[in-house]
């Protein structure tokens, strides 16, 4: 697409592949083969998917977006120390300020050398690293960037906020009430998720996986579990593949539902919330008759699912589709129809595609935005090959078109929901729960990319001889978001931030693990 | 819009029954409140929700409550944006270290009499997250905790029978 190298190309070249590495291969470069690499991605286009540390070695994962080829690298490190990615891939840097502060890995050259999760009330340093070390005595400050101007003033707001929300710090500089500029402060949720998996066996470590974060717990449940199958290469069966999808649509539905009625209830449209909210308690009641959860929670496991679907299951979903499709439009129009809702949606917090792009930024943002990636349909994953769906993508990138997005995507979830249940039956229900066993003894690293409601989830893991979980990074979408909602706010009043903060719909705790 | 107003007016209140106040809850808040505090509340009680940790799974149930089928407003409960004009503190997730100041201040800024709720296994027992680096554990281990609320998350019918229940007793005379 530039005339630029094909990144299997480059990597054979500068890297040795490692053994036992799916579905994607991984590469291991010498320093000089990472700073060719950093070379070559000044000039070429593909999307960072990740970076994390681990003891004394550093790894990133890259996908060449046309060819739709994934592959991750990883750097020795036994100095601590790597020449960073953040010059030529700003989203790599606050994932490299995360590892500095778990693992004590040094980014050399860095675009921004401060912590990031690390707010110096864990009693230790570098937790994860060989060895931890003391905490810092009577630690400062955070320091946050410098603004200087004429009449410009600070409004520093959380991390406990006005509402039922996470929490965050978010610094606005204002010259009245037009927001110069937006400093975000993550990691209050911190629990330490990555940590907490090492040494856990695969059963346990799901359990995690699958409070990332709660919102999406589907999706990361199902990231960590392929992530696991690859890693072990066991194929599951064909009835939890196609229950895996109905469970993940279901939870598009209920989180875009309730985004689309929050976002015009900070738009002062409080009929919105009150009409979806209810529409979004439909969906959850229905998981919950089918699947025993209504956040479908532990329902997708390593090796399967849970749970199957009981035999009244798909008189259920059906008639959830068809009140939704009753229910659905009619608020659609009225959002379409509003001129006082539109007048705050339209052109507000916008993005550009050279951004979203820059940032490898997916989901509702993304596509927004002009971004024309999804998970489910590249690199894809079963059984979304067979089946047919679209992926609605916009070029405004303002608050109006994330929400069009999720609108569109709602229809879209609900007519994969109707063609997953009309395939159903068809497909063996074989034991009480369609799962296979995950026998110990056997090791392995494993990659997923699953679309969650948000965007692209990449969950890495290796597992060793013993089957237990020797390091996982789930990376959540949040990552490549977060930074352009700093973007999105930029010019627009204070009073809209909210605004643009719903339509992001950034997770803190997915993000700060 | 004019359409679905009216259909909203002549269509009846989707909002279900409330639950009976949960029996656990009640026992365990009898005796927590003394006369003043009860004379104090009324029949009123003023929520403000701290995630201390959370994945965000409590949130969303909590969110739950302000539906139309819930519709927590109608006990007079509701959710307040600051600590300062709360009456309860609704708390949740494994107390992430990280949050540990935020919320013993949210705490100090609350007036007297107040009351903590533990809402979800984290913040009632510190859940999966125990035993990390990152995590203080159960909401207790830092504030003096009047209710616990289990669950993971708890159904939004549980948090509306736990809450029920404090507004029983501290209304009771
Ligand atoms: S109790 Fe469950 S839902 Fe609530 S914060 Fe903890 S893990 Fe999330």
């Amino acid at each position: 697409m530039y005339g630029e190298e094909p990144l299997f190309g480059l990597l054979n070249r500068i890297g040795t592949p490692v053994e036992g590495h799916r579905p994607w291969p991984r590469y291991r470069l010498g320093r000089d083969g990472w700073l060719r690499l950093i070379e070559e991605l000044k000039g070429n286009a593909w999307s960072l998917l990740g970076l994390w540390g681990e003891v004394r070695a550093v790894h990133a994962a890259f996908r060449e977006d046309f060819s739709g080829d994934v592959a991750v690298v990883s750097l020795d490190c036994p100095q601590g120390r790597f020449p960073s990615l953040s010059a030529v891939r700003p989203a790599a840097n606050r994932l490299e300020r995360a590892a500095h502060d778990l693992y004590g890995l040094t980014a050399e050259r860095t675009t921004d050398p401060r912590p990031w999760l690390d707010h110096d009330s864990w009693g230790v340093r570098r937790p994860l690293s060989e060895q931890p070390a003391a905490p810092v005595p009577n630690p400062g400050p955070y320091t946050f960037l410098p603004v200087e101007g004429d009449g410009l003033h600070q409004i520093p707001v959380g991390p406990v906020h006005a509402g039922i929300i996470e929490p965050g710090h978010f610094r606005f500089t204002a010259n009245g009430e037009t927001v110069v500029r937006l400093e975000e402060r993550l990691g209050y949720v911190h629990r330490g998720v990555e940590g907490l998996m090492q040494g856990r066996p695969v059963a346990e470590a799901a359990k995690l996986a699958a409070r990332i974060s709660g919102d999406a717990t589907v999706a990361h449940s199902l990231a960590f579990a392929r992530a696991v199958e690859a890693a072990l290469g066991i194929a599951v069966p064909d009835r939890a593949v196609w229950l895996r999808a109905l469970m993940a649509e279901l939870e598009r539905i209920a989180n875009h539902l309730g985004d689309i009625g929050a976002i015009c209830n900070d738009a002062a449209f409080a009929f919105m919330l009150a009409q979806t909210s209810q529409l979004r308690e439909r969906v959850l009641r229905t998981a919950d008759s089918c699947f025993g959860h209504r956040l479908m929670m532990d329902r997708v496991i390593p090796g399967g699912v849970a749970v199957d679907l009981p035999e009244r299951g798909t008189g259920l979903l059906l008639d959830l589709v068809v009140e939704l499709r009753r229910r659905f439009p009619p608020l659609v129009a009225i959002y379409d129809g509003k001129a006082s809702l539109q007048d705050r949606t339209v052109t507000t917090g916008i993005v550009s595609a050279e951004l979203v792009n820059r940032f490898g930024a997916g989901g509702h943002v993304g596509r927004a935005s002009g971004r024309d990636q999804d998970a489910r349909r590249s690199p894809g994953y079963a059984p979304y090959d067979e089946l047919a769906f679209e992926v609605p993508v916009l070029t405004e990138g303002d608050v109006n078109a994330r929400v069009w997005v999720r609108i569109r995507e709602v229809e879209q979830s609900l007519s994969l929901i109707e063609q997953i249940v009309a395939r159903l039956p068809a497909i063996s229900r074989g034991l009480d729960h369609p799962s296979v066993p995950i026998e110990a003894g056997r090791g392995g690293e494993g990659m997923a990319l699953v679309e969650s409601f948000r965007g692209e989830i990449m969950t890495w893991v290796r597992l060793d001889g013993e089957g237990t979980v020797a390091r996982c990074h789930p990376r959540d979408p949040s990552w490549f978001q977060w930074p352009l909602l700093e973007a999105a706010i930029g010019g627009n009043i204070v009073a809209d931030f909210p605004l643009c903060n719903k339509s992001f719909n950034c997770s803190y705790a997915g993000h700060d693990l | 819009m004019l359409k679905h107003i009216l259909t909203s007016l002549t269509g009846g209140p989707v909002t279900e029954p409330a639950p009976a106040p949960a029996d656990p809850a009640l026992a365990e808040l009898a005796g927590k409140l003394d006369k003043a505090a009860k004379a104090r509340l009324g029949r009123s009680l003023s929520i403000r929700e701290v995630d201390a940790g959370s994945c965000n799974g409590c949130e969303l149930e909590i969110h739950a409550l302000n539906n139309p089928i819930y519709d927590l407003e109608r006990f007079g409960i509701r959710f307040v944006a600051s600590p300062r004009h709360a009456d309860v503190l609704l708390v949740t997730g494994p107390v992430a270290h990280n949050m540990r100041e935020a919320l013993v201040r949210t705490w100090d800024a609350t007036p007297d009499p107040k009351w903590v709720v533990a809402c979800g296994d984290c913040a009632v027992g510190g859940g999966l997250f125990t035993g990390g680096y990152a995590c203080v554990g159960p909401v207790e281990e830092v504030l003096p905790v009047d209710l616990r609320i289990p669950g993971c998350p708890p159904r939004p019918v549980d948090l509306l029978a736990g809450l029920l229940a404090l507004l029983e007793t501290s209304a009771a005379t």
